[in-house]
């Protein structure tokens, strides 16, 4: 017998052991969200996947489903919420869309397009963050990470070298380096690592592949990201 | 270059030591880091290196760790670190003005470090000793009640390098300013009453006594006691004394009956992580009742089956620690602790003291299991909850100092004395940190259900015109609700209790408790880590004189944001203060409008505050409209 919820009215049935947003991926439903990753363990930071259990938010990526559970999700109240969550992190950072070179890949911009922002309305925060270049192959650029951690759950559960991880505390949290000089160029990193490949913004950068696929024919450009959903 | 140089080869030799003291264990990483800063000032990158080499712990994670609280230096302070408390009852008591004359007796900036390495001077989060305040740590010792002359002497005394252990005693008193004693603070138990009381219940027929199950899993022997405890508790009708108010039997019974998978075993934690601005009852349990305390972690032990017990003690209550482990000490000598406690065969427990290192977040019972695993202090995704999943994945019960210690009350009374006090929902006293515009500010301990008219009248509180009950995270009470009582049916609260009084600004006591929030946020989360950055930046933009209606309009959206999407109780509860404020003492925000209607935020002049810093320069000619500016320019 299939388990079943019922998402914005639809039923969508699950496995014991899942969460609301892996069911949710495999019916073809698409939650917003940006330091989820099916590979990995969910985190349940961004709050982007937010959604209400029996009238209670929840993060979708952390919580299991459960049989006959009511879930909302693609609401105005709730989108309007995730809206406001995309534009705190494009103020937190310093996000400049049309001078970086992931643009077209970005899942930030592709879900605050998904999401309808169109100003930051907040208050810039301007922060003072540095790029690391000292790596042969990758760039650092601090300036837009979003502390996910998903580079952090990379390097440790797959590539078994903890490079990344997340240090300082509140709003002057950042994303420090596995050397004591902390540049990445004095680290074991090399370009095989998942690491190098899961960051959802532009801090992790292949060098000199910037503009190797030119804007207007990147993977966002095609498709929104409500049509990048696995299931579909 | 006048930093304490130390030898790389000096520093392996304290990190070895203290690495071996906390027996290699990287779980201890968090106390770990705390004696190597004790003995070197700060954590020098070669600790670091010795550390990685040592635990084989990679260096992002001790890095991570010791960058998350606000008392590890990962660069160098200065030999004396002075940190200024700073609650709103230290502004009220005039903290700022205290810190402006010790910064300028020594020649050093706020937040920075002296230029040749003597000293750093700094701000802190509350360091809960309100009744006797202004207060600061140095080298995280608590020092109390400054004045004029006390920051003058302690300018000499760090100008003149005298350690701090030769510097007066008195500067480190801490009075206990009992007030007001009921049950508990005018309990007269001697140390091993209550177990033995413990021991000696059965339990009845009448009550399901879950199981037989006794202190040491599998043990073959009758033993009704743990459940008969059980069940006092249970009918004592206790709910914990954090605040939440989560029923305690219930706690520990879900605890007792989580399966344990092979090699695993119960835990009991007591929080003494009292970071609520206002709030120093603990400090005075810890101090005088520790005893009590202590008792009531092994009645809680021999209930669930536990056999290791952690005292999480906040880092501003650092001077505690001896003391604290010489009860233990003694505690063990009269076998109240170790093995075979008072003589129950398999009786086994101990308790192990993990201190803070300054983050309000540990004071979430998951965080706080966090750092005592020795990682950054964030809170787990839930469920499952600690009493399944806690220490180490293990079941745990996470109880406040308070609700041990009237544990250990009903193991010697029988729930049914204590049901018969307080009111119908909330049995018991409670004990109230009292402090801020009264005369004499201290602990008072009530049956539930007395009026802040009462207390208000019982410590020579005058012209009251609000009190935040249970710090910032509680609720600001306005005359006309004075008559509303303490109690988990009306106001719960995990005892601050702070009075102001007419003269207060109350829009200025809000935006104290923001930045509180904005500090000590973990930054886990986006709703919280940005959300109260942002909320800290609309209360300094009306401090300015620049606010206008569509800011409260924002204020109010940032709260329904942080109430429904953040990760733990801190966001939940940041904009408390405000929406309270705003609601009861709204012309206090008015008065700092200086347009009802709209007020540009940028400020010209403000702007060029940096420029006149860097040139030295603060004449009439390096102003702009210089007489437009009120009071705060």
């Amino acid at each position: 017998m299939t388990q079943t919820f019922t998402l914005d009215g639809k039923t969508v049935p699950f496995e014991d052991g899942q969460t609301i947003m892996q069911a949710a991926t495999k019916a073809g439903v698409f939650i917003p969200h940006l330091c989820y990753h099916p590979e990995f363990k969910p985190h349940g930071s961004c709050k982007l996947c937010t959604v209400k259990v029996n009238g209670r938010q929840t993060a979708s990526c952390t919580m299991r489903a459960m049989p006959g559970m009511v879930v909302e999700s693609d609401t105005e109240e709730i989108n309007a919420e995730r809206r406001a969550l995309t534009q705190m992190l494009f103020v937190e950072g310093n996000h400049f869309c049309p001078s970086c070179e992931k643009s077209g890949n970005c899942q930030l911009q592709a879900t605050a397009y998904h999401l309808g922002m169109m100003s930051p309305h907040f208050d810039h925060f301007f922060p003072n963050r540095a790029v690391d270049a000292s790596h042969p192959e990758v760039l650092l650029d601090f300036n837009r990470c979003i502390l996910c951690s998903l580079c952090v759950r990379a390097s440790r559960d797959v590539d078994g070298k903890n490079v990344f991880a997340l240090s300082g505390r509140g709003i002057k949290t950042h994303l420090i380096v596995n050397a004591k000089s902390g540049r990445l160029g004095d680290t074991d990193f090399t370009l095989a690592d998942k690491a190098a490949q899961v960051c959802p913004v532009g801090v992790i950068l292949v060098k000199r592949k910037g503009f190797s696929v030119p804007i207007g024919e990147r993977t966002y450009d095609k498709a929104p990201i409500a049509a990048t959903v696995e299931g579909r | 270059m006048a930093l304490k140089e130390m030898h790389p080869e000096a520093v392996a030799g304290i990190v070895d030591r203290v690495v071996s003291r906390w027996r290699r264990d990287p779980t201890c990483m968090v106390q770990i880091l705390r004696e190597i800063q004790e003995a070197c000032d700060w954590i020098p990158p070669e600790a670091i290196d010795r550390l990685q080499a040592t635990l084989g712990v990679p260096r992002t994670k001790i890095e991570g760790v010791a960058g998350f609280y606000s008392f590890f230096y990962l660069q160098p302070r200065g030999r004396y670190r002075v940190l200024f408390s700073d609650n709103v009852t230290d502004r009220m008591q005039g903290n700022m003005a205290l810190m402006e004359r010790l910064c300028g007796s020594l020649w050093v900036e706020p937040g920075k470090v002296s230029e040749d390495g003597l000293v750093s001077i700094d701000k802190t989060s509350c360091t809960g000793m309100c009744d006797q305040g202004p207060g600061m740590l140095v080298n995280n010792l608590a020092i109390t009640r400054l004045s004029v002359e006390r920051i003058d002497q302690i300018a000499e005394l760090i100008r003149n390098e005298v350690p701090l252990l030769d510097w007066p005693a008195e500067f480190f008193a801490v009075e206990d300013n009992i007030r007001k004693a009921d049950i508990l603070l005018a309990s007269s138990m001697q140390p091993g009453d209550a177990l033995r009381a413990a021991r000696e219940r059965v339990p009845s027929d009448g009550l399901a006594a879950s199981n037989m199950r006794s202190w040491r899993e599998g043990l073959p022997s009758g033993l009704g006691g743990p459940a008969a405890m059980l069940d006092e508790i249970k009918r004592a009708n206790l709910r914990g004394r954090g605040g939440a108010g989560f029923t305690t039997g219930l706690k520990w019974e879900a605890c007792r009956n989580a399966p344990l998978k092979a090699g695993q075993q119960r835990f009991v934690v007591c929080n003494a992580d009292e970071g609520e601005p206002g709030t120093f009852k603990d400090r005075v349990l810890l101090t005088s009742y520790a005893d009590l305390v202590f008792e009531g972690m092994t009645v809680a032990a021999y209930a669930i089956g536990a056999r290791r017990g952690f005292l999480y003690l906040r880092g501003e209550y650092r001077y505690l620690l001896e003391p604290l482990n010489v009860v233990l000490e003694r505690r063990r000598k009269d076998n109240l602790l170790g093995t075979n406690i008072i003589g129950i065969p398999g009786g086994d427990f101990d308790i192990e003291i993990h201190l803070g290192a300054g983050a309000y977040v540990c004071g979430e019972e998951s965080a706080l299991i966090e750092s005592l695993e020795g990682k950054r202090g964030t809170p787990r995704n839930r469920p499952p909850f600690p009493v399944t999943n806690g220490y180490l994945d293990q079941p745990t019960i996470v109880n406040n100092v308070e609700t041990f210690a009237a544990a250990a009350l009903i193991a010697l009374n029988g729930g049914e004395w204590y049901a018969g006090i307080g009111t119908k929902h909330s049995a018991g006293t409670k004990i109230l940190s009292v402090s801020g515009d009264c005369e004499r500010p201290g602990i008072y301990e009530y049956p539930f259900g007395v009026s802040v008219r009462q207390v208000l009248e019982d410590c020579g509180a005058k012209d009251t015109q609000a009190v935040q009950v249970s710090g910032p995270s509680g609720i600001c009470v306005a005359p006309a609700e004075f008559d509303r009582v303490i109690g988990f049916e009306d106001i719960p609260t995990a005892g601050a209790f702070t009075i102001f009084d007419n003269s207060r600004d109350m829009f200025e006591v809000a935006r104290n408790y923001v930045h509180f929030f904005q500090h000590e946020s973990c930054g886990f989360c986006t709703p919280c880590r940005v959300g109260t950055s942002l909320l800290k930046n609309l209360m300094d933009k009306l401090h300015n004189g620049c606010g206008s209606p569509y800011d409260f309009a924002e204020i109010e959206k940032l709260n329904q944001l942080l109430q429904s999407m953040s990760h733990c109780g801190l966001g939940h509860t940041a904009c408390n203060p405000v929406l309270d404020t705003i609601e009861k003492f709204r012309p206090a925000y008015e008065k700092h409008m200086r347009q009802a209607d709209f007020e540009p935020a940028f400020d010209l002049d403000r702007a060029l505050a940096a420029a006149r810093q860097m040139t030295g320069r603060d004449d009439p000619a390096a102003h702009i409209i210089k007489e437009e500016f009120g009071e705060d320019a």
